[in-house]
């Protein structure tokens, strides 16, 4: 073990933070050196987030004190974070769209409404912190223009604006391409060359030994493991997130039957920033899993929206099972024995303060046997529920607890549950395990692969490429609402696939 | 001073919490009255006494309650599917017109056939006037809010010209009233000889009613998933617009039986005050009672006792009645901090 003698930026002495019952920072301390990378890793619910926040000033710990550059921190201060130097870029961005890249940068340093607020100097010191990080944006354009990679270095512009010396990133890769991510991996190379520390949380185990000098592993709350990133492996820090061996799901053989959805030519349209549907061509299959990669904000949401029935094609064909579709919606697409899995579970998913049960059948409430005559039949939808949550391992108190209560993965379970149980014929997966720790993963993409085995169709949606790679049978790239052709499993590199993913593989294979 | 939301509140907090606002609200109530040079336990006694002190009292206290139930309801079923329905006060007039045109001789039916059909008619007036504005905001997205507390004053004028003009008692002197309703379209009595008519009666089912509508039905399923996650209640196939037109529909329905059964009930006749802003406290009335069917009953008691409590009180103590106002408001304001509170933590810093 290399000893690290630099000088110590951040002292977090035996941070804990309760929220009721749960312990969510149990006596935390660590340390972060000048010039260091620390990668914070941990499933989610470790605490990451909870002690980013406590660091940030967004809580107020209830034991322990944080030390910047040997000063204690007012414990639920942002300003005081923000004015030792402490910067965070968070996993969804603080800008405002509709201003420039500039304005954004100088937002809440200066009064906007001084004529020229001395525009020229930040211009001059921004194009100066652009040369020496490597981050280049265009400083005249609306941020509602940019990409998301590009929003992402003017919230890392804006940091450094502030003369941050420590740099949180949290989850920083989750909306980037793999080229993207080589690029914010050389800026914080060259941030750390200058002296200033990080704090990088992933659960992204080869982007964690790629960038890292050491790691620091949550779990349950505790620091359970604290590392030279040179004297780990991957695997290593996969069993020190979980405290188990990590089983990855084993692939069989699949075999495709009859187009269950097919799509020719289907174009919907934009949706603000975000393309809709470019003529797209698809075939869902029977008993095969389609995966489609892609950075967020490609158009994947009009696809899962078309095919969950919450919108219909403007031009182009969308045909079941080869029959036409007509009056589509989320009642005809449930009718169609579609299951869905939304993107985001607590906001379309379910209904935060509706009980199990009432989430359960939040489908299904209008069939026999939950509802007659206009008549709910409780009882039926507690069974219901009650099946769903043995067959399918959801935690919880039982089924008249309030869904917001659990943690993400056993509301996932729930939904997963009450869309199996229906044995559908097609399964449409959108960003299945975002969020979820790797035992609620597995157990996820084992159920995928049960379905697929009994034949359903699926489609999986996700933004993890890792993810997509393992579990799809044949694979579709989307870049900005165009879908590429089928790739069969393994027949294009990472690399290859980040090609496409940038968009750049369309124009030769139209 | 930052909010914490709290994630399961315990049931101390919950229940401990409204407890609190209200022993707040007699405590205000009482600075006050000091202030305005009374004893101030003495107008509490005199306001809980005026209220329920006697016989006489607490069947005006009852009487009073009845309209407020049900505007109480409209607002409380339209609320728990944030349909935000300002206009109960409208629907209320819509509903007591309906009443007077078919009620003073235009239909000459026994009361058994004449009740029913003047409240269902009632009921769909003050329904039609909550369809136009659900439409405008399921169609176009126009803000209920908005359009629904316009049209309290449009229909309120309207009533006024009807009041001037076709509906006038020709006895009436010039007075803007209409005539009075004939023997068969007045509701009943609920015992001989007590001054409390059926409306109080229909009020109470009607709180039942909306009760088993609300937990036990299909429709009240959706209401309240619509209410509570639109969004996800699209996703998951319910019908959210026709959802929304249901509610007012019913939203709409209750609080022009306020009209019918003030109408029918207590006066006999249309004047242009016939309501002192009942649909507005209805809106009180739903809040305090966290928008539960059955607690709109209890609330509207408490709005009532303290409106009928304060008159007699001011006459006995020398107090002004806009105490009555004031605790009301004092009351809500309380209470939305008092729910607020059940959420969220204080923390400072």
């Amino acid at each position: 073990m290399t000893l690290n003698t630099a000088p110590i930026v951040l002292r977090l002495d035996r941070i804990t933070k309760r929220f009721g019952a749960l312990t969510a920072n149990d006596a935390i301390s660590f340390e972060l050196r000048q010039g260091e990378v620390i990668a914070l890793l941990g499933e989610n619910g470790a605490g990451k987030t909870t002690l980013m926040n406590i660091l940030f000033g967004h809580y107020t710990p209830d034991a322990g004190s944080v030390e910047v550059f040997g000063q204690p921190l007012p414990p639920g201060n942002p300003r005081a974070a923000l004015e030792a130097g402490v910067g965070m870029v968070h996993q969804h961005f603080t800008l405002a769209d509709n201003m420039s890249v500039l304005e954004n940068i100088v937002l809440g340093t200066a009064s906007l409404w001084r004529p020229g607020f001395g525009r020229a100097a930040a211009r001059r010191r921004i194009e100066t912190l652009m040369q020496d990080y490597g981050l280049r944006v265009d400083m005249e354009a609306e941020v509602g223009a940019l990409s998301v990679g590009e929003r992402q270095r003017v919230e890392i512009l804006k940091a450094l604006y502030r003369e941050a010396r420590i740099l949180i990133l949290d989850e920083p890769t989750a909306v980037l391409t793999p080229q993207e991510t080589e690029d914010l991996f050389a800026t914080m190379r060259r941030a750390v060359a200058r002296g200033l520390s990080v704090i990088f949380i992933s659960h992204k185990l080869h982007e964690v030994t790629a960038i890292s000098s050491r790691v620091v592993v949550l779990r349950h709350g505790r620091l359970v493991a604290e590392a030279q990133t040179a004297d780990t492996s991957a695997a290593q820090l996969a069993q020190m997130m979980v405290g188990a061996e990590v089983a990855t799901p084993k692939v069989r053989q699949a075999t495709p039957g009859a187009v269950r959805v097919a799509l020719r030519g289907v174009t919907t349209p934009d949706r603000g920033s975000a393309p809709g549907l470019k003529a797209v061509d698809l075939d869902l299959r029977a008993g095969q899993i389609t995966g489609l990669a892609g950075v967020s904000g490609n158009g994947q949401a009009a696809l899962a929206d078309l095919i969950g029935g919450l919108i219909a094609p403007a031009s182009g064909a969308l045909r079941l099972s080869d029959a036409p579709v007509t009056g589509w919606s989320p009642r005809a697409a449930l009718a169609a024995r579609i299951a869905r899995i939304p993107e985001d579970r607590h906001k379309t998913g379910t209904i935060a303060d509706f009980d199990l049960t009432e989430n359960a059948v939040l489908e299904l409430y209008a069939t026999a046997p939950f509802s007659r005559r206009g008549w709910m039949n409780w009882r039926a939808a507690r069974d219901f529920a009650q099946k769903v949550i043995t067959g399918y391992d959801v935690r919880c108190p039982g089924p008249e607890t309030r869904i917001r209560l659990l943690s993400g993965g056993n509301m996932q379970k729930l939904i997963l549950g009450r869309v199996l149980e229906t044995t559908p014929d097609v399964v449409l997966a959108n960003q299945p395990v975002r969020g979820l720790d790797i035992g609620a993963l597995t157990y996820v993409h084992e159920q995928l692969l049960a379905a697929r085995d009994r034949g359903a169709a699926v489609l999986l949606i996700s933004e993890d490429l890792d993810e997509v790679t393992a579990l799809s049978d044949v694979i579709h790239v989307i870049s900005e609402g165009r879908l590429s052709p089928a790739f069969d499993r393994g027949a294009l590199s990472v690399a290859e696939l980040g090609v496409w993913m940038a968009g750049e593989g369309f124009d030769h294979a139209a | 001073m930052r909010l914490e939301p709290i994630a399961n509140p315990a049931l101390t907090r919950r229940l401990g919490l409204p407890a609190l606002a209200l022993a707040g609200t007699v405590v205000i109530a009482s600075l006050l009255a000091m202030i305005a040079g009374a004893q101030p336990f003495s107008v509490l006694g005199l306001i809980l006494k005026g209220a329920f002190g006697s016989k006489f009292a607490t069947l005006e206290t009852l009487n009073r309650a009845t309209p407020l139930i049900f505007t109480g309801l409209a607002v409380a079923v339209a609320f728990r599917a944030k349909l935000w329905n300002i206009g109960a006060e409208a629907q209320l007039y819509m509903g007591a017109v309906v009443t007077v045109v078919l009620g003073t001789g235009a239909l000459a039916w026994p009361a058994a056939a004449l009740l029913p059909v003047m409240a269902v008619a009632a009921m769909l007036a003050g329904a039609l006037v909550l369809l136009v504005p659900t439409f405008l905001k399921t169609r176009f997205g126009v803000d209920e809010v908005v359009t629904t507390l316009l049209l309290n004053f449009i229909v309120l004028l309207w009533v006024s010209m009807l009041l001037e003009g076709p509906l006038k008692d020709p006895m009436g002197l010039g007075w803007p009233k209409s005539a009075r309703l004939i023997e068969e379209a007045r509701l009943p009595r609920i015992i001989d000889g007590l001054r409390l008519h059926w409306g109080f009666g229909l009020a109470l089912i009607s709180a039942a009613v909306v009760w088993v509508i609300q937990r036990r039905t299909t429709l009240g399923y959706e209401m309240r998933a619509v209410g509570l996650n639109a969004g996800a209640a699209r996703f998951a196939g319910i019908p959210v617009n026709a959802t929304l037109i249901k509610t007012a529909l019913l939203s709409g329905g209750l609080a022009a039986l306020a009209g019918f059964s003030e109408v029918a009930g207590l006066k006999g006749n249309l004047t242009l005050d016939i309501s002192p802003g009942f649909g507005y406290t209805g809106i009180i009335v739903a809040m305090l009672a966290l928008l539960n069917p059955l607690g709109v009953v209890v609330a509207a008691l408490f709005v009532a006792g303290i409106f009928v409590g304060a008159d007699s009180m001011s006459r006995a103590a020398g107090v002004p009645t806009y105490l009555a106002d004031i605790m009301l408001a004092v009351a809500l304001l309380l209470m939305v901090l008092a729910i607020m509170l059940t959420k969220f933590r204080v923390r400072r810093g």
